[in-house]
């Protein structure tokens, strides 16, 4: 039977509750006394010089209150990169100062080099147009190509970097001579060249933020579209405003979807601050959606050649890559360590492969920053070594189940040290695999394939076997590693007087289900009613501390330190009941919500401990302080490293090109499962997202940097019937060695696993359809490029 | 948005009056002008809605065959012209989301003429007549270029008169991001002989694609097309599909569409 309550219970989401019968707080939802609004400026060309801007032209306008320019920013500080990388030959990367508004040139289309604040939107609205056309632009040629751009010195998107690379790195460098020689000597050396596209994250909530400030006593608050609130605190105020991190309060209320866009801090949330100071009212800002197309950052975008050494059997020897990642126009907070650590350090797969070496120059160009987006980083490293083992198996004419049987490490290896830097602690990555191949009814493909070929379709099966590291961060190694902040996270667990409990956690849930996640655990640690516990979140004045949501580490490290804060709760309790039950504190046991004299019947309720906490009349006053309140601080050993296999089906139609993915198969393996319901359903968004990146979504800019791709009509997001019904499956567990609720994380790795198994099962398909000059096709395997594939 | 004044005549004549306002443009259902005005770039001074005239609602067999009125949404048209018309029936409700086919109306598609939408196909290969505030139109005559039409300033279609074929079908193929048709063919077999219009491929607009109407005249099956090509010199080429790609869109969606046609 499965439970109903606790930890492993398929809770339903409280939250959904308010979600889905619109009662819901978002940013733009706060309507604030007095309040102003704010519409940004941007620019319309990917490259200029900022030669005039006329704010005269708008000052006079109906209901113009305040007009900023780069100008007005010029002397704080500027928004910055959250990890230092050096080159191959020490260098520090290039780090360019991304101002609050854009000063001297502006850089990509969509760059905001100017603000007008109004008594109402419609007046800002009107003036922002007239000051757009009150500016004058020196147009400059814009550097959108990658690898142009790194090839022509003379155009460069910040005058002082020479050649638009901000940093050429080599990871591990030490090894590269060893990974050439191996490279050199394998058997069969296969290569591909690819591209991950770039992909607009598109939240359904567009970003929002609302500035206050408080002349008497010189409080900021802003309230903000944020995964991390505490982290914009730090950015606003030591980096870039000044503001001492006590006089700023930061606000992420209900937070419709980030994905990834969410946890960097953007120019508007400043500009928000410094009107309301100005202008002594509410200062609100929101995004049309053009804005979010143009200004939210980007995700991927990498091209990569990967060679894989192996021997004629597929034992994979050796892996080198050498990739261009575009980093648009400024670095945005994480912008250097998703090419980087989240990428690098897990290319090499879940295979025992001996040589590794990677090599990713990062680029500026004229287009909207590029950052960390659902997987971040691992999607990338995925994608290119399950289609180069793709390949591998295709020029070998292999197996691709049983090659990867022949190269995955086996359970008896962990934990595992890869050639590239981490250690993996556990896992039992055939298990996923056999649990795949029976889900999957791989046995039943052919007869599949025959009937679709009835219909006139060509039917493939495509795999891959993923691994990420996530869960992020050990502090101490990512510190080593270039990280200007700890990964640590945080957690106060409050036992109120009448027993209910408030968890105030640094995890911030913008659509993961942490208000229903986190009390089931207490319940269950507590004994207690999880109705009783209340998640407090996204609000740096009522939360200790806190890193965010983000990199798939909400439970893993959050969630560790509420383990962690209800521990000191329970050896409280455990003072208090042997004071109130006259025995020794070593023999109270803890167990179903009761504190209880081991060997005997004299126990108390956690429910009568708490009241005696608050109530402290018979109470051990002298040695033990009152009340019941703890926090924990969690920084986690390792990273944890979920895995699975997946299996896609798809349908090629001959004639128009068009995919359909018909059948999608996760085994997964993320460790012990809190809420099984919450785990599928990050997994069916995951998924959804991978395909959406596989078969549909496509970022473009034209020559002259306009994004081609600006709104719905042109940008393809998947729809629920471009998706099929998925068959998701988590028992194949080996729970995480390091953290103490033995958790991996689940949010990302549906979003990393599946894009390249929809590739190799379209591959498969018009090579079982006769199309067998088709060795690639870059994502996404749109109709127009499957067709162009098959009759080139 | 800009500012704009709005009214809602209830009678032909009236609308009449109001279109002869300065600035005036006819609103129907909104789906294109709407998002234009959001994004300003229309800036209309008069909206004068058609929505509320009874003349230029509904569907119903009359003379010449099935009468749409200008201002019919087109899940009306889906549903009430399932039994007489069939093809249109379902081109009608393929047409956007259910947002968008409760709201938007067969006189504002035919009148924006958009290269990619549907209603122009089954206008041009049903042979129907546009009939306006102020005459009939052909179908050969009325659809001159993409976005370009033989209206005249402040005319506005009342209703679409169409011929109801033996046999039809309209097969399209959606563009992925908007679902307009990157392709669409209508094929409609009439007694004396098979009219075939394709819509989402040409530079210029909705087509007659000629060949193929001769071939099928001649052998109503889809092998009949087998030996033509389509030159692809004036199909569009954008980030969703090559001259070519259309160009192959439109024998393949053609032949699927004589396979289809019932």
């Amino acid at each position: 039977m499965p439970k109903d309550t606790g930890i492993g219970a398929s809770t339903k989401r409280r939250e959904d509750v308010r979600f889905l019968t619109g009662r819901g707080v978002y940013t733009d939802d706060l309507t604030m006394f007095g309040q102003a609004h704010a519409v940004m400026v941007r620019s319309t060309v990917a490259h200029g010089r900022i030669v005039s801007i006329d704010t005269a032209a708008v000052e006079a306008m109906p209901g113009v209150l305040a007009v900023f320019t780069g100008e007005d920013f010029k002397d704080v500080g500027g928004n910055p990169a959250g990890w230092l990388i050096n080159s191959r030959d020490g260098t520090p990367m290039r780090e360019p100062k991304r101002p609050v508004l854009a000063h001297g040139k502006v850089r990509h289309v969509g760059d905001a080099y100017a603000a007008v604040i109004a008594e109402s939107y419609a007046q800002a609205k009107d003036a922002a147009q007239v000051l757009s056309d009150a500016t004058v632009i020196e147009e400059l040629p814009a550097i959108i190509d990658m690898k142009a751009a790194a090839a022509d010195a003379s155009n460069r998107v910040h005058d002082e970097i020479p050649d638009n690379i901000c940093f050429d790195w080599g990871w591990i460098e030490d090894n590269r001579a060893a990974v050439d020689e191996a490279m050199k000597s394998a058997p069969h050396v296969v290569t591909l060249e690819l591209t991950n596209n770039r992909l607009v994250p598109n939240a359904m909530e567009p970003r929002a933020s609302i500035g206050e400030y408080f002349p008497g006593t010189g409080d900021y608050k802003l309230t903000t579209t944020s995964q991390n609130p505490h982290l914009t605190r730090l950015l606003v105020c030591a980096f870039v405003m000044g503001i001492p991190e006590n006089k700023l309060q930061v606000v992420a209320p209900d937070v419709g979807g980030g994905f990834g866009s969410k946890i960097y801090h953007y120019g508007e949330e400043a500009l928000v601050l410094a009107a309301a100071k100005r202008l002594g009212r509410p200062v609100r800002w929101t995004a049309e959606r053009t804005e979010s197309f143009l200004s939210d950052a980007h995700g991927r975008d990498h091209v990569t050649k990967i060679e894989l050494g192996c021997t004629k059997q597929g034992d994979i020897l050796a892996i080198r890559t050498e990739t261009y990642a575009n980093v648009g126009a400024y670095l945005s907070n994480f912008s250097t360590a998703t090419p980087t650590f989240l990428h690098g350090t897990l290319m090499a797969g879940p295979y025992k492969v001996p040589h590794v070496y990677v090599n990713v120059k990062t680029v500026f160009t004229n287009t909207a920053p590029v950052d960390a987006y659902r997987g971040a980083g691992r999607p990338e490293a995925t994608y290119s070594i399950e289609r180069v083992v793709d390949k591998m198996c295709r020029e070998l004419n292999l197996d691709p189940f049983e090659v990867r049987r022949r190269n995955l490490l086996t359970p008896d290896q962990f934990p595992y040290t890869t050639p590239v830097g981490l250690v993996y602690d556990t896992g039992n990555y055939q298990a996923t695999l056999d649990k795949a191949v029976e889900l999957a009814d791989v046995a039943g493909f052919e007869a599949r394939r025959a009937e679709s070929a009835r219909r006139g379709k060509l039917r493939g099966m495509g795999l891959s076997t993923w691994i990420e590291a996530c869960g992020i961060a050990p502090s101490h190694l990512v510190g080593v590693l270039g990280a200007r902040v700890g990964l640590y996270d945080a957690a106060t667990v409050r036992v109120n007087a009448t027993g209910t409990i408030s968890v105030m956690t640094g995890a911030h849930s913008h659509g993961q289900g942490h208000e229903t996640v986190f009390p089931q655990i207490v319940a269950e640690k507590l004994g207690i009613d999880a109705s009783s516990v209340e998640i407090v979140h996204g609000d740096t004045a009522k939360i200790p501390f806190g890193m965010g949501s983000y990199g798939s580490r909400s439970l893993a490290v959050a969630g560790s330190a509420m383990d962690r804060a209800i521990d000191k709760i329970i050896a409280k309790g455990k003072k208090i009941a042997a004071h109130m039950l006259e025995a020794a504190e070593g023999d109270i046991t803890f167990a179903d919500g009761k504190f209880s004299v081991a060997g005997t019947d004299k126990a108390k309720t956690f429910g009568e401990i708490a009241f005696s906490a608050y109530v402290p009349h018979n109470y051990p006053l002298e040695t033990l302080e009152p009340g019941l309140e703890e926090t924990a601080f969690y920084d986690p050993a390792n990273f944890t490293y979920p895995a699975g296999a997946y299996i896609c089906e798809v349908e090629v139609d001959e004639g128009t090109g068009k995919v359909d993915v018909v059948s999608f198969t996760c085994a997964d393996d993320f460790g012990n499962v809190m809420n099984p319901m919450i785990v599928e359903g990050q997994v069916h968004g995951g998924v959804g997202q991978g395909i959406g990146q596989a078969v549909l979504e496509s970022t473009s800019y034209d020559e002259n940097g306009q994004l081609l791709t600006g709104s719905y009509m042109d940008y393809a997001m998947p729809r629920a019937d471009d998706v099929p019904f998925y068959t998701v499956d988590h028992s194949c567990a080996t729970p995480c060695t390091h953290n103490p609720l033995g958790v991996k994380g689940c949010g990302e790795a549906g979003a990393i696993g599946s894009p390249p198994a929809v590739v190799n099962a379209v591959i498969d398909a018009l090579h079982r359809g006769g199309h067998t000059h088709v060795s690639h096709i870059d994502m996404p395997v749109s109709p127009n490029r499957v067709w162009q594939a098959m009759n080139a | 948005m800009h500012n704009f004044e709005f009214v809602k005549p209830s009678s032909i004549a009236d609308a009449v009056a109001a279109m002869s306002t300065e600035g005036a443009q006819p609103l129907s259902g909104g789906q294109t002008l709407l998002p234009t005005m959001k994004q300003r770039l229309a800036a209309p001074e008069v909206l004068v809605s058609l929505t509320g005239i009874a003349e230029l609602q509904g569907v119903c067999m009359g003379e010449g065959g099935l009468h749409i009125g200008a201002a019919t949404p087109h899940a009306v048209v889906a549903r009430e012209a399932l039994a007489h018309y069939p093809a249109l029936a379902s081109l009608a409700g393929g047409i956007g989301d259910p947002a968008v086919r409760n709201r938007g109306t067969i006189g504002g598609s035919v009148a924006n003429n958009d290269p990619a939408a549907c209603y122009p196909a089954a206008v041009l290969a049903s042979g129907a007549t546009v009939v306006t505030d102020r005459r009939r139109i052909a179908a050969e005559d009325y659809f001159q270029g993409m976005f370009t039409t033989a209206l005249e300033e402040g005319e506005f279609i009342t209703q679409v008169i169409f011929p109801i074929p033996q046999a039809a079908a309209y097969v399209k193929f959606n563009q992925p991001a908007s679902r307009f048709a990157l392709t669409a063919v209508f094929v409609a077999k009439f007694a004396d002989g098979v009219r075939v219009a394709v819509t989402g491929a040409s530079n210029n607009g909705v087509f007659r694609w000629e060949e193929a109407e001769a071939a099928l005249s001649a052998d109503f099956a889809a092998g009949a097309i087998a030996g033509l090509t389509v030159p692809s010199d004036d199909m569009i080429s954008d980030l969703h599909g090559s001259a070519a790609y259309r160009a192959n869109l439109v024998k393949v969606l053609t032949g699927r569409a004589v396979t289809a046609a019932r």
